[in-house]
Parts: C-alpha cells; structure tokens; sequence
C-alpha cells in the first residue's frame, strides 16, 4: 500500500467524519440518559425502524449479555417504537425523519452517536434482528469478553452473519412480542461460504448462505456481504465505510490471523426471515431506501413469496455457540 | 509455624482485599504493597477497610509496571517486613491482587510444614528455556533496558537496535548464572533472610534492575546462590497464552480449578464471582494431602494456543484467511480425484464407492451442473448444485466439500471437459491424491454421433486442455500426490492399476478386489483413432494403442488381463 493510497484513505475517513457531523443534526433527542453512562460501560448502538414487536427480546438479550446502555436511533417509525424506548430507564434514543439512503442506510448517524458518545468504551452497532454470539457467551458477560480484548491490546471484533430461517414457509411463521426468535426461526446453513480479501480496507468479504443458496445462485456477485465488525473499542477518529461490514482506519479491519492461526471471533444470527418479514419486504420496497437500489428486497418479494421453503434437509438447527465453533463458523482464538 | 502472604496489588482492590482477610482470618500474616499508580483516595479506602487485621501490613512505595524493577523492590520490601513482624513466618508466598487461593489455607500451610526446608520456586537456565516471548531471552541479561515496553515502545526498540548494533554486552556480576521462571515463588524464610542480607546484594539489585523483566529473574537466579533444596515448581498455577500474557479465569473454569488441586490459581477475572464465593468458602472439615496437578488444565490451554497459532486446517472465516504458503494444507483432511477412469470403466463411481465405502461424485466440476453423489441438490454443509455458485468461488466449494464431510473420504471425477479453474488448487493441495488416464476423453468421441469435424475439434481441444493439465501435474511446485498413466498403458492391466488406489482409500481393513471393474466397450476405438490421425488430429496422450488390431480380438486381449494375480 503506497503513500497515495494511504493519505486517500484518511482523507476519506475525514469525509465519513465530516458527513457524519452533518448527518447528526438530523436527529432530535426524544430522551436522553447518557448521563447515566459509566467509563466502563459496553455500549449498543442502533438504528431501527417500525421494531415495537422485536424491540422487548432484543434489549432482553443484549442486557443480559451484560449492555449497559443502548443508543437508538428512530426514523420515524409509527408503530411506538418511539414510545416504547422512551419508557425503559436504560435507552437513549434519538428521532430523525430524514432519509435512511442517505444517511448512509443509517451509519452516518450511529457514527455520529459514536463519536460523540463512544469515545473510550466497547461499542456494539446491532440491527434490531441481530443477535451477537460469541466464545463462552452463555456462561461469561460481554465485559469478560472486552476485558480480555483489552488485555491483548486488541481494538475490534470480528464476526460473521449467519441467515435463521424457519422451517416452512416464512410467511406462516407468526413471531410474538417477547419470543426468542431463535425459536421461530432455527435453521441455518452451516459450510457454503465464500471468502475473499478487500484490497483496498484489507477486510473480508463473506458471501453465502441461505441467501445465496436461494435467491442469488444466477447472480453469486450480488449476494449480500456477510462479514460484519460490530464490536469496536471506539475512538472520535474511527468510521464505518459501509454498513458494519469494514472500518477506518484499515488496521481496525485486521481482525483475521494471516498466518494459518485464528483470532477469536463471533457470529450476528440474522432473524430477518420471520413471518413479519414479508409486509415488512414490501414497505420497504416501497420507500426504496435500501442498499443499491433495494435490490436484495426486489428479490425477496419476488422470490420468498413463489419459494415455498428456504429450509433443505442440509439445514442445521441451532444449538449454541460451542456448535458454531466446531463447525468452523466461530473461533475462540486463544481465548480459553 | 505459618506462611507469610505477599500480595502486589494495583487494580481490582477489593478483590484483593477480599482475598486478603481469608489469608489473614486463617492465621497466615499478610503484607500487601500497592502499586503507586493507584489513586491516593482508592488506596486509602483499601487500606482502611484491612485496619482492622492484626497481621496485615499495608503500604505504598514503588510504580509496578509490568517489565520494571518496581515489581522485585516491592516483593523486597514486603518480604522485609514480614520477616520482621512476623517472626512466626516459616515461608514466604508471592501473590498478586488477582490470585485465588483454591485450596483451604491450613491444606497449604499444612503441605509447607511438611516440606520445611523446600523452596518452590520455577528457576530454569537461560540456555534451557523455550518460553520467553519476543526473542529476547539471553539479551534481556546482556543489553540495558531503560525504555519500559509497555509506555516507550519505539524508544525500547531503538535502544535494544542500537545496543546490538555496538555489541553491548553486560557482564554478570559475581557468580551468578542468570535463571529465569514463573515470578510467583514460595521461599522459606532461611533462603528469604539471605538473599535480602547478601553482602553483595547493592550490586546485584544495580544489575538487575535494568534487566528486563526482573520479577521473572531476580529471585530465580539468587535462589540458586543461597538455597539448600529447590524445587522448579510453581505452587501457584499461572498459565500464559503465546504473547506470554497469563490466562484470565472465569466462573465456568470452577470445575477444572477444583479438580487441578493447586493451592493458589491467577489470574482470575475480578467479576467471576462464583470462583471468589466458592473458594473463599471452602469448607475445611478434612486436611486432604494431595499433591498440586496443573497438568489438566494445561492441556486446554495449550489447545488454546495451538488454535491461535495453527488453526483447523482446511478452514477459511471470518478470524483465518492464511496467505497463500501459510495454509497449513489447502483443505482439512485428503481426497481423490479421477481422470478418465468413469470413461474406462463403466458405472466406475458406483464400482468405487462399493469396494471402498467412501463419498464418490460424478463431475462435481463439469460445465453445466454439479454431480453431486446419488443426484443430490444440495449437499452437506447446504453447497449447492447450482453451477453459478460454484463457479463463483470453486477453491472455497472444494475447501467447503472437504471440510463439510470430516471423517470421510470424498471423491470425484474431472476431465478436461470440466470447468478448469480448479485445476490449480488441486495440483497445490497436498491432501489431493489424483489419478489420471490420459487421453480416455476419446472414448465418448469414439461412441458420439455427432459430425467428424465437430469431433476433431473437440478432440483437439480436450487433447490441448489435458496436456496443459498434466504438465501442471507434473511441474516441481505439486504438492498433490499424482500417478499419471496414458490410456494404452492402463488397460494392460487395470485391475493392478486400481488396487493401489483402493487399498488407500477404502475403510474397510482388508480389502483384495473381489469386485473386477466392468470394462467399456472398446470396439471400433481403434479405427475411431486411425481416423483423427488422418484428419491431422494425432491423438499422443493416448499412447500406444494397437491401432492396426482394432478387431474384437484387440478388445479381448485387453480384457486378459483383467483377471486378477
């Protein structure tokens, strides 16, 4: 990498930065209990739209993972989304009715919130239907997890996506407030990845799946990016290029061993296919706010409602992470 | 008699406080140093709540950072006044703020008492050690170091460059050999009280304290000057990952630690409280007399380090993406690729899979479909059938093959009619075992239908692809494991061709072919030959076939020598 480059780099993290400082005036504070953040605290944030239904499992499991404080950002969702975060003592949350696009599909402002929040702490940046997972998570707390991070001086987690799916078809799967839904939506795919590396970022770039399998096996190029760094020891300096997939600085990236070893990582079990999906797929078709051109949400409407089942007789059911760790999707690295 | 208790604090203090009144509320003395780091209201309030303990020493002297002298002048210190408070202290124990007693206190007083004259101290030669981190073992003791690494990095290794570069070498002082091992030692008080009282103790602390990292051996190497019985033991069980950073304890560690019958365990994570509300409430009904096995927790850590440092072979994810040479092997465990044998012999992969019992595909890589085994759509791991996906990425469909079906042995065919990209993967993979008849493409040629120029070309082209591959196959760089033989030469005697194979890859323990291969019909292939020869298509990677005998006599002969030596 030549000093061009580099400075390209960085100039372009200081455009990210800079759009993520205009961006955030597009947000107004609905409340505001920052003040109760300790220096230790790890922090969540995210930005959701229309989650009523998956918002009370979704703070349930992050809290007893051990988050302390969750930043949240509306866009302008109408179904109490708003109302509801208001009301629990340990979210802060933050309403915008300004584009999804263009803020980035939502970074602009949680790199916003980071910056001015993060500084210093853990901070975790979740969709609303991602559930981290990672080595020894049901028995050690998240802070056992950053500690030990810290402790090796190392800055950012890595983790991959993995796509839940039901059993049946998506449509017939009710998901209740409140449910776990690992327990509407099970099934995984377990060895059909792909992998390559990112010149440019020195990121990974992971493809496969239920997604590809189904609905992008004409089209492999355009399956959605699976490698997500959502855990970062977060610094002013730092900025999300795209989504969670890659960050700047470059290093922040490196968080695969190079030399045939493996680093410690984890996994976002994606439930984005449950039976809210499909009313879901079409609104957003309609808003057209997703990424290139909402291509993927093209697909799934047309394709989730003629595919009778994402399920094969190849499926796994989830277990817990020990399983994803023996099958290659996870590693404790040398954490023991 | 007791054992004296010297805790190095600096984080996690009422942790340590903890610790140190069950230290102390079972008789043994304790004299804590905190580190000067600590917050002067923090220190206070530690050293408050301990002032209520008859036999506890608190004060605040030296800056402990990791790697300095600090630490060693403490550890002086503290064992100074415990040996002078305390005159009741047999041995005297060096312990941190994050150390855990795992066993009841009178169970290691109890062990001490019976060994009196024992100090347990790991204290290993220089030349002898494999541990140290950093290339640094002789010159830690040879060069200065006065830059700390933790806060002056750049400046640590500019002074380490430029001391090599001027061959700095310090000498020894006296008649010590430098020793180096675990700084969590248990001294008696004898060895203790000379080693503080040595006469030439001015100049060796001078020396040592531009040693780097001191604490692991400062008391390893004086040790060795004034002690009557050493034992290089550690009684406190203190593992290191592979940047020699010690191993944290968590609450689900409580089995293990149970059974690994240490006396003390560090370091332990200052939230597991379930470690801190078990051991700390030890009943201490029966003195139980066994001796410490680390050895069972050993072997997970070192799991742990042989998985950061080697990895799973065979795996790519989000945490491994090797370079290329550093793969450890291209694919997890071996397979077998067969050229030109399903054109040979007929229904050869189900022929296969019957005599040796492994996974055997058709073309996994021919053009417009993947054969998976029995016809399946998707196969293990969900890989697809669909060719777009593995055309996408085919090293990481063959990797995801291999690595989806641990423990059993896959095989498929290829040809040159196949998509070739793969083709450099298997040749690089050592776990490849792959057998090629050339030139048997021709067979299906012999058998189309189809017009004589279309079957020139297609011949010419197979013909031009093959031999790209085999000279692949046979460049120094293959690592795959390849038999190479043309079409002539195997048919004179296949059965002996195959058993090799076979007998390689099959799972049963003893297996002669019982089951002859079906041969194809090759009548007519003679002529079919002569004919490409005399549109200019010399067909060379078949070898020496009988042309001019292409009668069903040439066919017999063949057939000969299928029955089995």
């Amino acid at each position: 990498m030549g000093f061009v480059t580099s400075y390209k780099l960085r100039l372009r993290r200081k455009r990210w930065l800079l759009r993520a400082y205009r961006k955030g005036r597009e947000l107004t504070s609905v409340v505001d209990r920052t003040k109760q953040i300790q220096p230790s605290d790890v922090l969540l944030f995210s930005s959701v739209r229309n989650e009523s239904v998956r918002l009370p499992y979704f703070l349930k499991y992050y809290r007893n993972q051990g988050i302390r404080h969750f930043l949240i950002v509306d866009n302008d969702s109408n179904d109490g989304t708003s109302e509801y975060l208001a009301e629990q003592n340990d979210v802060s949350v933050w309403h915008t009715s300004a584009s999804y696009k263009r803020s980035r599909f939502g970074v602009d402002w949680i790199t916003w919130l980071q910056t001015k929040y993060g500084q210093g702490h853990w901070t975790l940046v979740v969709d609303a239907d991602e559930f981290f997972v990672y080595p020894f998570c049901d028995t050690r707390p998240i802070r056992a997890l950053t500690d030990w991070l810290d402790a090796s001086s190392i800055k950012s987690f890595g983790t991959m996506l993995i796509d839940m799916y039901p059993k049946g078809q998506v449509a017939d799967t009710p998901y209740e407030v409140g449910q776990d839904p690992l327990e509407c939506a099970p099934w995984f795919d377990t060895g059909n990845y792909t992998i390559s590396k990112n010149s440019i970022f020195g990121n990974l770039w992971i493809q496969g799946g239920v997604r590809a399998r189904t609905f992008f096996g004409d089209n492999p190029a355009f399956a959605p990016a699976l490698n997500k760094i959502p855990l970062v020891k977060w610094d002013r300096r730092y900025a999300y290029v795209s989504s969670t997939h890659m960050l700047l600085p470059r290093g922040l990236n490196l968080v695969y061993d190079e030399w045939g070893g493996e680093k410690a990582s984890g996994c976002l079990l994606h439930t984005k296919f449950l039976g809210t999906f499909l009313p879901k797929a079409d609104e957003e078709l309609e808003r057209k706010q997703h990424y290139a051109a909402s291509r993927e949400y093209q697909i799934y409407a047309s394709k989730l409602k003629s595919y009778p089942d994402l399920w094969c007789s190849q499926s796994e059911k989830y277990i817990n992470w020990r399983q994803l760790e023996v099958l290659g999707l996870m590693s404790k690295g040398n954490w023991a | 008699m007791s054992v004296g208790i010297i805790m190095l604090v600096h984080t996690a203090l009422d942790r340590a406080e903890q610790v140190a009144r069950h230290w102390a509320s079972h008789g043994c003395p304790v004299v804590i140093h905190a580190d000067k780091l600590v917050p002067q209201d923090e220190y206070q309030k530690f050293a408050a709540s301990l002032s209520n303990l008859q036999n506890v020493r608190v004060f605040r002297k030296f800056s402990c950072e990791w790697g300095t002298w600090g630490l060693v002048a403490a550890s002086q210190a503290a064992s100074e006044i415990a040996l002078s408070e305390f005159p009741d202290i047999g041995h005297v124990y060096l312990t941190s703020g994050a150390c855990l007693p795992l066993r009841p206190v009178e169970e290691l007083v109890d062990y001490l008492a019976g060994h009196a004259d024992v100090d347990f101290i790991e204290s290993a030669s220089i030349c002898d050690v494999p541990w140290t981190i950093g290339g640094l073992d002789t010159e830690r003791f040879s060069l200065f170091f006065p830059f700390s690494w933790k806060q002056q990095r750049y400046l640590f290794d500019r002074s380490v460059d430029v001391q090599r570069l001027l061959r700095i070498k310090r000498k020894v002082p006296g008649n010590l050999t430098p020793h180096l091992g675990s700084q969590w030692w248990c001294l008696t008080r004898n060895t203790m009280t000379k080693v503080l009282a040595d006469p030439n103790r001015t100049k060796y602390d001078r020396y040592f304290s531009k040693v780097w990292i001191p604490d692991e051996s400062y008391f390893q190497t004086l040790s060795r000057l004034h002690s009557r019985h050493i034992e290089s033991r550690s009684l406190t069980l203190a593992k290191f990952d592979f940047q020699g950073k010690p191993h944290v304890f968590y609450d689900d560690h409580l089995p293990l630690l149970h059974r690994s019958d240490c006396f003390v365990a560090r370091k332990i994570w200052p939230y597991a409280d379930k470690l801190y509300q078990e051991f700390l409430n030890r009943p201490t009904s029966q003195l139980r007399r066994a001796e410490p096995i680390p050895q069972k927790i050993d072997r997970i850590f070192d799991k742990a380090v042989e998985r950061r440092t080697r990895g799973r072979p065979g795996l790519l994810m989000q945490s491994r993406f090797p370079k290329k040479g550093w793969e450890n092997n291209i694919t997890n465990s071996e397979y077998s690729v067969f050229e030109g044998f399903d054109q040979v012999i007929e229904d050869f992969p189900a022929w296969l899979a019957s005599v040796t019992k492994a996974r055997v595909h058709g073309h996994l890589f021919a053009c417009d479909r993947v054969e998976f085994d029995d016809g399946q759509t998707v196969f293990d791991g969900c890989l697809s059938n669909q060719p777009g996906l593995r055309d996408y990425a085919p090293k990481d469909f063959l990797l995801n093959l291999v690595w989806n079906t641990q423990g059993e042995h896959q095989c498929f065919q290829f040809g040159p009619q196949d998509k070739q990209k793969i083709s450099q993967t298997l040749v690089q993979d050592a776990n490849a075992r792959i057998s090629v008849i050339t030139g048997a493409w021709a067979i299906a040629l012999s058998k189309s239908t189809e017009p004589a120029e279309i079957i020139r070309k297609r011949a010419a082209s197979f013909q031009r692809i093959e031999k790209a591959h085999i000279e692949l196959l046979r460049s120094s760089k293959t690592k795959a494991k390849v038999k190479i033989w043309s079409l002539a030469e195997f048919l004179e005697a296949p059965v002996e061709h195959l058993q090799p194979i076979v007998k390689t890859i099959s799972k049963l323990p003893h297996s002669p072919l019982t089951e002859a291969p079906k041969l194809t019909d090759l009548s007519g292939f003679g002529t079919f030959l002569q004919q490409l020869k005399n549109m200019g298509m010399p067909p060379y990677l078949i070898g020496d076939f009988p042309i001019a005998e292409d009668t069903k006599d040439g066919v017999r002969t063949y057939r000969k020598s299928r029955v089995m030596r």
